[in-house]
């Protein structure tokens, strides 16, 4: 009792002495909670069999029906495995490329040849997703650039986005493009903290510039790298809708179709909100928990961590 | 001496490596872009005989930018992703500078509840369909307050925020409290002009996002009138929606109907590759913060 008394006398002090700053907090508050925090409670859809016109209070609860749904679901296994495979192509392909670059700029004494690159691999950060995936539309029309390039190598000429094996190498070439130049910040930032005088004493003892790179640069980085690489990891079954509901059709979603986007047309499609929902929080569940694994795992190796 | 020389070659060698693969990596950055704008100058007829690399307009001409302008869905949703980033953008600013100023503060019994609150909605969200039927609910659907409230405080950059507003010295502050100021005082008269670059920066994020933004209008907004420009492109050039094609107006619609469209991305996409280059060295500490502390 007398702890709550106390308790109570330590919040009114506070509240007294922090008054503004809860003041100022407050519209911040107040819009996680009404566009965060009341859609999380909307997740209770998931286990209900959900009907817009009665409400959350009037639609029957069905326990876990919607997620053995899912499970037995005929594409359970496709976008899961879909997820997977593009998320892990990624990380194999686009992770290396920024660290590549950084290591080349890095190299370049010419001051303003390296801000003018810099500044030029920056630009399809700021280019918009539905600009991109027009652009790689167009060059992927029987009669784009890419096309030319495929007939000139005497292959045929196909619509390249209605092909099932084509899809993960535009969307893998794609990404690289758009990221590699803005990826490469942490990198090159990470770069400027290494001691020049390592690379002088290097240099007295006859290391060649490639030698420099691989004795010094390299693990100089090497932290940076595993840091993201492992936080990447742990988000290896999200992968973001955006890009993939641009660029699929029905021809290609054997192979294109994701998680997020199968959530997308379930729920928006066809209207079955319920089950939509559940495949989502599925999901969600899964990325916190690799997420907290990867955490830890960061944290073991001497990282530093999300949390 | 010899030795001195061999190294000179290899550094020869390898500084043209270094080289050739920049420029390579700035053509192929460049190119896509470079294509865009060739083909918003030129004719529907010219471009059909565009083959291969294309480097320059067969027949330089404005008329797809004139038609542009007197399309008046292309207008109408100029006009919205502008009024969208009237709106958003202010509030966005405010709000993300009073959160990072509550992050920054000391000594409040309930910071680390806030907070906590604050950054879990970093790892977990309701998702899309709960997300959609709370739009629904508050009456936003079909306004465009649906694509500028949501979304309008980024926890990242509340804590780039944040981070700028710890590298002000505790003493500026606490001078002002001496003399009477109170939290929201010291916001506007020490706070803001000391964190200027960073607000910049804050300012092109969110309207880099908000500009860019396609689909957060394709599942809240009904009515073609009222959607941005992202979605309009998206509808023209991805969706070959012939409908919003024929809407244009003029007698020469038909040479310019397809290099209208990449008029249009030029149009959309040109401003903000303007901007960013000025803030390019403030982008390091912002991507640091983000990677390291999430």
């Amino acid at each position: 009792m007398s702890n709550l008394v106390s308790f109570g006398k330590r919040a009114g002090q506070d509240f007294k002495k922090n008054k503004y700053k809860y003041l100022i907090v407050l519209p911040v508050l107040a819009y996680f909670l009404i566009f965060h925090y009341k859609p999380m409670y909307g997740i209770v859809i998931a286990f209900q069999r959900f009907r817009a016109s009665v409400g959350i209070s009037g639609s029957p609860w069905i326990g876990l029906e919607n997620f053995r749904r899912f499970f037995n679901d005929i594409y359970f296994w496709r976008v899961l495995r879909n997820t997977f495979t593009v998320s892990a192509l990624t990380i194999v392909f686009s992770f290396p490329m920024p660290i590549l670059l950084a290591l080349i700029i890095n190299e370049v004494q010419v001051k303003w040849f390296k801000k003018t690159v810099q500044t030029i691999s920056y630009m399809p950060h700021f280019i918009s997703m539905v600009v991109v995936c027009s652009i790689i539309n167009s060059f992927c029309q029987t009669n784009g650039i890419l096309n030319e390039m495929i007939v000139f190598f005497g292959g045929e000429r196909t619509n390249l986005l209605s092909e099932k094996e084509m899809f993960y190498p535009i969307y893998v070439i794609s990404d690289i493009w758009q990221t590699i130049g803005w990826d490469s910040i942490i990198y090159l930032a990470a770069l400027s903290g290494i001691d020049q005088e390592q690379y002088e004493a290097a240099r007295v003892d006859g290391a060649g510039r490639l030698r420099q790179i691989i004795s010094i640069t390299l693990p100089g980085l090497l932290p940076t790298i595993s840091m993201l690489l492992i936080l990447r990891l742990g988000s290896i079954l999200s992968v973001g809708y955006e890009k993939i509901l641009l660029l699929y059709q029905p021809l290609t979603y054997e192979v294109a179709d994701v998680i997020s986007t199968y959530v997308y047309r379930k729920g928006l499609v066809d209207a079955d909100f319920s089950f939509s929902t559940a495949v989502g929080l599925f999901n969600s569940v899964i990325n916190i928990v690799f997420l907290l694994v990867a955490n830890k795992v960061s944290k073991k190796m001497g990282q530093s961590g999300l949390f | 001496m010899k030795k001195l020389r061999k190294r000179k070659l290899g550094d020869w060698v390898f500084d043209i490596i270094i080289y050739v693969i920049l420029i390579a990596l700035v053509i192929v950055t460049l190119y896509p872009m470079w294509y865009v704008i060739v083909l918003s100058f030129s004719n529907s007829t010219d471009i059909t005989k565009y083959t291969g690399i294309v480097l320059w307009p067969e027949r330089f001409t404005l008329g797809a930018y004139q038609m542009v302008f007197e399309h008046p869905t292309l207008m109408a949703s100029f006009k919205n992703t502008i009024l969208v980033l009237l709106g958003s953008l202010p509030l966005s600013i405010i709000l993300t500078v009073l959160c990072g100023y509550f992050m920054a503060s000391k000594g409040m019994l309930w910071k680390k509840a806030v907070v906590g609150l604050i950054m879990f909605t970093m790892f977990f969200s309701g998702g899309l369909i709960p997300g959609f039927l709370n739009i629904k609910s508050l009456g936003l659907y079909n306004t465009l307050w649906a694509l500028i409230i949501p979304g309008c405080i980024s926890v990242y950059n509340s804590i780039i925020c944040k981070t700028a507003i710890e590298t002000i010295p505790e003493s500026l502050s606490e001078s002002a409290y001496i003399d009477g100021a109170n939290d929201i005082q010291v916001i506007f008269k020490i706070i803001l002009p000391l964190i200027k670059p960073t607000l910049a920066v804050l300012t092109l994020y969110y309207g880099v996002a908000r500009w860019n933004d396609w689909f957060q209008a394709s599942i809240y907004i009904k009515d073609t009138n009222l959607l941005p420009i992202q979605n309009i492109i998206r509808a023209v050039l991805l969706e070959n929606d012939i409908a919003l094609n024929s809407a244009g107006v003029g007698d020469n619609f038909n040479t310019y109907a397809e290099t209208l469209k990449y008029a249009a991305i030029v149009i959309s996409t040109v401003p903000i590759l303007c901007i960013y280059p000025f803030l390019q060295k403030y982008f390091t500490k912002g991507v640091m913060i983000g990677a390291v502390k999430g």
